[in-house]
């Protein structure tokens, strides 16, 4: 590499604005491929943008620390994104009021299948313990599964990408499989989706219907509090009967 | 444009401290998240600039996780080592709890619906 080259680059890899330019770039991309195919969820923005980074971060050798020192940015509108949630729930809580009891009876199931299934299903095709652990809280929202999964010894960032593995694939299937099983109703369809697949889900609840917007978020928020309740206590009952 | 994210932003912050300080199982963001929806219900409704900065903010949510998922680079040893295990865990899983969750709210719904309240 000739001097000018070694500056420019020494450059790019100690500012954020490579990375959060190469973050916006790869997302319109993957925007722009998900209206090209028909707006199918089976092209997901998300998962569009995060391989073109890795493509491009792996072929120029950079490491996700440095690249994330730049993108922090993009993540930190997480937490504000969250509490904006407050106002599809407000301009939907007449209907939110209205189902409660259905809501609390849905969480219980979908907190539940969603630990005990990721567990029974990994077991069965042979995981190990250490990913079994992490694989338990996928379908809460990160922060939260990450908490739950260093409490009961799996690993918190292998959970991270658990939980965004997750995210892509119920935003990706979601969808379908709520046509297949004939549920029409978008407050079922919003918390059905919020409850497996957190804030990637409620993004593309947000995308198709308001109503399932609002309901997804909340599911979102009430899964990451039921699961941090109940998965800790049931990984303890089964360790000492097992 | 400012009033409202400063708004977002005070409703965090205040969810963050409160979590640490009371030691909550849940994150900052979604007690910030029941502290502004609390504040709507006091108004009693969704000011103008606060519609358009969350609307916007929505709108591009999806954008908001790549960051976190490009750390599936970090991880691909354990991923390709365990792919079965974890994609039939993942995919399996996540599908049946969309199903599960959405089918119980719906039955719920609809029986409630028949029920004498109706």
């Amino acid at each position: 590499m000739n001097g000018r080259l070694l500056d420019v680059w020494v450059y790019l890899s100690a500012s954020p604005l490579a990375g959060l330019t190469l973050t916006l770039l790869a997302y319109q991309a993957g925007l722009w491929a998900f209206e090209r195919c028909g707006r199918t969820p089976l092209v997901n923005p998300v998962l569009v943008a995060v391989v073109l980074i890795i493509a491009v971060l792996k072929s120029l050798d950079v490491d996700y620390k440095t690249y994330f020192d730049g993108a922090q940015f993009v993540h930190f509108l997480l937490g504000p994104a969250t509490v904006a949630l407050a106002v599809p729930l407000y301009n939907q809580f007449q209907q939110v009021r209205r189902s409660a009891g259905a809501m609390l009876a849905a969480l219980v199931a979908g907190s539940l299948t969603a630990a005990g299934s990721a567990v029974a299903l990994g077991w069965l095709f042979g995981a190990s313990e250490r990913t079994l652990l992490s694989l338990a809280p996928k379908s809460v929202t990160s922060p939260i599964a990450m908490g739950i999964a260093e409490q009961i010894g799996g690993l918190p960032s292998l959970t991270a990408v658990f939980v965004m593995l997750t995210g892509i694939v119920g935003a990706t299937l979601g969808g379908s499989v709520l046509t297949l099983i004939r549920v029409t109703d978008w407050r079922a369809r919003g918390f059905g989706m919020g409850v497996a697949a957190h804030g990637i889900g409620t993004a593309r609840a947000l995308q198709v219907n308001e109503t399932a917007g609002a309901f997804s978020g909340l599911a979102m928020g009430l899964n990451g509090l039921a699961t941090a309740v109940l998965l800790p206590v049931l990984v303890r009952l089964f360790t000492q009967t097992g | 444009m400012l009033g409202p994210i400063t708004i977002l932003l005070a409703c965090q912050l205040a969810g963050e401290l409160t979590v640490r300080m009371l030691a909550l199982p849940v994150p900052g963001p979604v007690l910030g998240m029941l502290l502004l929806f609390t504040g709507l219900l006091v108004r009693g409704g969704v000011p103008r600039p606060v519609a358009d900065v969350t609307g916007g903010l929505l709108r591009n949510l999806s954008l908001l996780f790549v960051p976190a998922g490009v750390g599936v680079m970090a991880h691909l040893g354990r991923l390709s080592d365990e792919a079965l295990p974890i994609a039939a865990a993942v995919v399996g899983s996540t599908v049946l709890t969309i199903a599960v969750t959405a089918w119980v709210m719906a039955a719920l719904l609809k029986r409630g619906r028949k029920g004498p309240e109706a």
